[in-house]
């Protein structure tokens, strides 16, 4: 139990300390799981990011799970991620109760206006470095997708579906070939 | 049934978020503002501006202020639980078969498919802000926006903080705006 509620205690200090999500979580969470609580080593820890970021769902709450099953197993799991939840969820719904009553106000409505172009230019920057050495292929399937789910309104899970089938029919066939050799 | 719908919408969010947060905007966009019509695309980019500036994953800040604006505190806590159910389950599953499923080219040919995918939605979600469908308010009011989506592009290709920079825009918001 002990150990459960440390875990919780960690995990909810990450949640309450990162902001921005994401990636901005990552040397927060590697301060704490291997530098201050050594629950895994720093070469796991890079394997486990690479799964946190393949796994659907957002990379902190895979690596919370990842690490707290890893320990204490399912009770280890749902300590750890409670433990990334619990602040997140406080915080939101504390602002979502208490926002109506400011967002007809002035100056939080020109706060907001000006946000807005600036929250979507934060979304398109990460296009750029994510799609750093990718192949020409691959960029036309990027900017396909984007037009479509975009012009379409079709859902982005239809082609996630489909690129994986992709993906998995595209090594058969390679397999294929080099037994045929 | 509003509690169903909210659950179901999250629970196809949290299972199909590759990619992490700025990907699973595409798939939250998608559910909430053009299937469900909960919330407007303007709506939809205040809740991304607060989800910044608040701790916690985007994913789970989103799941819980749209579910509290749709259907009050219980609505939050459904929503918040669906869109956390998936990466509980899977992540298990992916821990205890990692290094079987960390060597199988299956799954690693898969996931190298799926990453044009993933970067489209991203695009997706960003065209979907700037050039809404006629029904939603637009993020984009006048050449003012223009500018400041511009300049945070390029301070944010230059690793400023992306906290820093949103606290920026709304101070240049209130000065032109208000």
């Amino acid at each position: 139990m002990r150990e459960l509620l440390t875990m919780f205690g960690s995990f909810f200090k990450i949640g309450l300390f990162t902001f921005g999500g994401g990636y901005a979580m990552v040397p927060i969470i590697q301060c704490e799981v291997i530098d201050h609580r050594g629950w895994v080593d720093r070469d796991e820890f890079v394997e486990l990011l690479t799964l946190a970021q393949s796994a659907p769902g957002p990379i902190a709450l895979n690596t919370s799970v990842f690490v707290g099953y890893k320990m204490r197993g399912y009770a280890g799991a749902l300590a750890a991620l409670l433990g990334v939840v619990v602040p997140a969820f406080t915080v939101i719904l504390l602002v979502a109760i208490y926002f109506a009553q400011f967002r007809e106000n002035v100056y939080v409505n020109a706060a907001f206006k000006g946000m807005r172009p600036a929250v979507v230019a934060l979304i398109v920057s990460p296009i750029v470095s994510l799609s750093k050495g990718m192949g020409v292929w691959k960029y036309v399937v990027a900017a396909a997708v984007a037009l479509l789910v975009w012009w379409s309104g079709v859902s982005p899970i239809w082609l996630i579906i489909v690129a994986a089938v992709v993906g998995v029919a595209i090594e058969l066939y390679n397999s294929r070939k080099h037994v045929a050799r | 049934m509003i509690y169903l719908q909210l659950f179901l919408s999250y629970l196809k969010i949290g299972f199909f978020g590759f990619g992490g947060g700025y990907a699973m905007l595409s798939l939250i966009q998608h559910e909430v503002v053009t299937e469900r019509g909960w919330i407007t695309a303007s709506q939809f980019s205040d809740i991304i501006a607060i989800s910044q500036m608040t701790p916690g994953p985007i994913a789970i800040n989103s799941a819980t202020y749209i579910g509290y604006t749709v259907a009050g505190f219980w609505g939050s806590v459904v929503a918040t639980t669906a869109v956390s159910l998936p990466a509980m389950t899977l992540m298990i599953l992916i821990t205890r078969f990692y290094i079987q499923l960390r060597s199988n080219r299956y799954v690693a040919s898969a996931m190298s498919a799926m990453r044009p995918v993933v970067i489209g939605m991203i695009g997706a979600a960003a065209l979907l802000l700037i050039f809404p469908h006629e029904n939603s308010d637009p993020n984009f009011i006048d050449a003012w926006s223009w500018v400041l989506f511009v300049a945070t592009l390029c301070a944010s290709a230059r690793k400023v903080n992306p906290i820093l920079l949103i606290v920026l825009s709304a101070v240049a918001g209130i000065a032109i705006y208000a």
